[in-house]
């Protein structure tokens, strides 16, 4: 299992086998949830019918758009996932130069309590977050996501301080060493010889900022979407977890052809709430790919 | 000051809330119109829960079993992986694609919604056949997480993305050229992996560990942190706020301790190299410090007789 220059001819059929057959079992509950996804009650109850829908339904897809709501969810989702991450962006990239940069008292503490936010459960101090929340008043908004991005501790905040830390911690002391002959204060040097060289950092923390706020269901329901009093903010991953609930009103109120609940449709919702970001993966791909190989995402 | 968001952030929403937390797990919290009310229960909170809870033991137990065994899985997964997809191989970029996609697709409730439809087993492997297998083997008390393990097998393997990533970035830094000074002392693949590959792995094993542990921790099928939630807006009189804050508490705990024992495993466990290192480390300097005691003695026997020192 070395890396050696000549690859036997077993050892990748092996390879390719094992890395076919894996994906394979790893790619199975995506592909089963497109294949459902077309299928009509018939072709469920059908046992014939295994994977290839008898006609390509698309009528799934229409029924569970509307009662996800799915236009105004999608929007709120990109406002959910995308401003916190812009935030996380700033602050962490701020945070993680400076513990890359600078040397200063307590740093080691502070570098110990980033690990320990990272490793201490959320639930520990939701509760008081919760209430201070309510008092300030933007509990059920947007800002609740906010806030905490602006001063590093969003989301996984501590994963994103890591990276940048690493990443900065990378960038050739020379470079900046001469800017600050040539007379640049630290802002300066930080902005225009720093942050230029660290776009595979900012790809790579913006792409699972984003990716981790839109699948956060746990606080996007206590903190903006609200649990005791609802607000008007929804997120694709919070309709999907309330489908059942979404679809019966839906199919109640609207009398366009809507059947009981089947699995098909389930699937087609499930899909489509994932589907945004599966687009922006493929898109984003390669540089997140590349961007990984360069900052080194590890911590330690 | 770089820092200072985060260290403003850290007091306000790291500092404070935790104080906060462990003062209302402390007490009976009701919810007034003039504000919250605070009864002193001193640890009635964590005794409740312990003693009286049919619910939380049971799933902290079942959380516990589950974690410490799908944990190693994960990581030994995600490291096959990783050496398979650093080979040189064609359609490399393909099968990155295959196996980051989980990285962005998990999330609980299209877990759940996937579960549900019994999409996360893999139908090809009969699990009822293994799990009785298992069972009339094991004690039913470490048989039932395997063969939830077993069944639930693809959303485990998901969880998997993100270590796979971390290890592939390892694999990538480690220098060519130990492998090429091993391979021209005859070393076989095998020896190589173990010799080479696995101890520069091995503070990345660690940080997978913990990475899993606190993902799996803070996922949202976990059923403690349901628990928690559904405690926190119950209307009785004897839950509540503070109730939930001392799950949560308690909670934490085990999950610290969970990390600090994997952490110790792999920290303990030095290499057998760097301890000889050590050892001839050690050897040496008890040497030097008897020529320096020798060499002193001589310096006082000089003194004392007042002859030139021979040295």
């Amino acid at each position: 299992m070395g890396t050696r220059d000549r690859n036997g001819m077993i050892k990748l059929i092996a390879i390719y086998g094992l890395l076919i057959c894996i994906g394979f079992i790893y790619l199975y509950p995506i592909l089963y949830m497109i294949s459902a996804s077309f299928m009509t009650l018939d072709d469920l109850l059908d046992s014939s019918i295994q994977w290839i829908p008898s006609s390509f339904n698309l009528d799934n897809y229409r029924q569970a758009g509307a009662s996800m709501n799915y236009g105004n969810s999608l929007l709120q989702s990109f406002l959910i996932a995308g401003l916190p991450t812009l935030c996380n962006l700033v602050a962490c990239s701020l945070t993680g130069y400076g513990l890359a940069r600078y040397k200063f008292r307590g740093k080691g503490i502070i570098i110990g309590l980033i690990i320990l936010t990272f490793v201490l459960p959320r639930q520990i101090t939701m509760i008081p977050t919760y209430s201070m929340y309510a008092n300030l008043g933007i509990l059920n908004s947007v800002w609740a996501f906010i806030v905490p991005a602006i001063v590093a501790q969003g989301l996984n905040a501590p994963i994103f301080i890591m990276i940048f830390w690493q990443f900065f911690r990378n960038v050739p002391q020379a470079l900046v060493e001469a800017a600050k002959i040539d007379g640049a204060g630290h802002f300066k040097s930080f902005f225009s010889i720093s942050l230029p060289t660290a776009a595979p950092a900012f790809i790579t923390v913006a792409l699972f900022s984003f990716v981790w706020y839109w699948n956060e269901f746990y606080l996007t329901q206590l903190f903006v979407h609200g649990v005791l009093v609802e607000s008007s903010l929804t997120t694709l991953i919070i309709q999907l977890q309330n489908f059942n609930t979404n679809y019966s009103s839906y199919a109640q109120t609207a009398a366009s052809g809507a059947t009981n609940l089947n699995e098909s449709i389930k699937m087609a919702g499930t899909l489509i709430a994932v589907l945004p970001l599966m687009i922006l993966y493929f898109v984003l791909q390669r540089h997140f790919v590349e961007s990984i190989d360069r900052t080194g995402i590890t911590g330690e | 000051m770089f820092v200072l968001p985060w260290i403003i952030g850290a007091a306000v929403f790291l500092v404070y809330p935790l104080f906060m937390s462990f003062w209302y797990a402390l007490n009976n919290i009701r919810l007034t119109s003039e504000g919250m009310r605070f009864t002193f229960l001193a640890q009635g909170n964590f005794t409740q829960i312990l003693l009286s809870d049919p619910d939380f033991l049971p799933e902290l137990v079942d959380y516990l079993l589950s974690t410490v065994i799908s944990v190693p899985v994960i990581v030994v997964f995600a490291m096959m992986i990783a050496l398979m997809l650093n080979e040189k191989i064609k359609g490399k970029g393909f099968f990155r694609l295959i196996f980051f996609l989980p990285v962005i697709i998990v999330s609980g409730p299209i877990l759940n919604s996937l579960t549900e439809q019994n999409a996360g087993t893999i139908s090809v492997i009969d699990t009822q056949a293994v799990t009785g297998a298992i069972s009339s083997f094991l004690p039913e008390v470490i048989a039932t997480p395997i063969a939830g393990l077993f069944s639930n097998m693809v959303t485990i393997l998901w969880y998997s993305g993100v270590p796979i990533l971390i290890f592939l970035s390892a694999l990538q830094k480690i220098d060519k050229s130990q492998y090429e000074a091993a391979y021209v002392d005859g070393a076989s693949g095998w020896e190589m992996f173990w010799k080479i590959t696995l101890p520069s792995l091995k503070p990345m094993i660690l940080l997978n560990c913990v990475y899993t542990i606190v993902f799996v921790s803070s996922n949202d099928q976990n059923k403690l942190i349901g628990l928690i939630k559904s405690a926190m807006f119950s209307g009785t009189s004897e839950k509540g706020y503070g109730y939930a804050s001392a799950m949560a508490w308690l909670y934490s705990l085990v999950v610290l301790l969970l990390v600090g024992i994997f952490a110790l495993i792999f920290m303990t466990r030095k290499d057998r190299y760097e301890k000889d290192a050590r050892k001839a480390d050690r050897k040496a300097k008890a040497e030097r410090r008897k020529v320096l005691k020798i060499q002193r003695r001589q310096a006082r026997h000089a003194k004392k007789y007042n002859r030139p020192t021979v040295r």
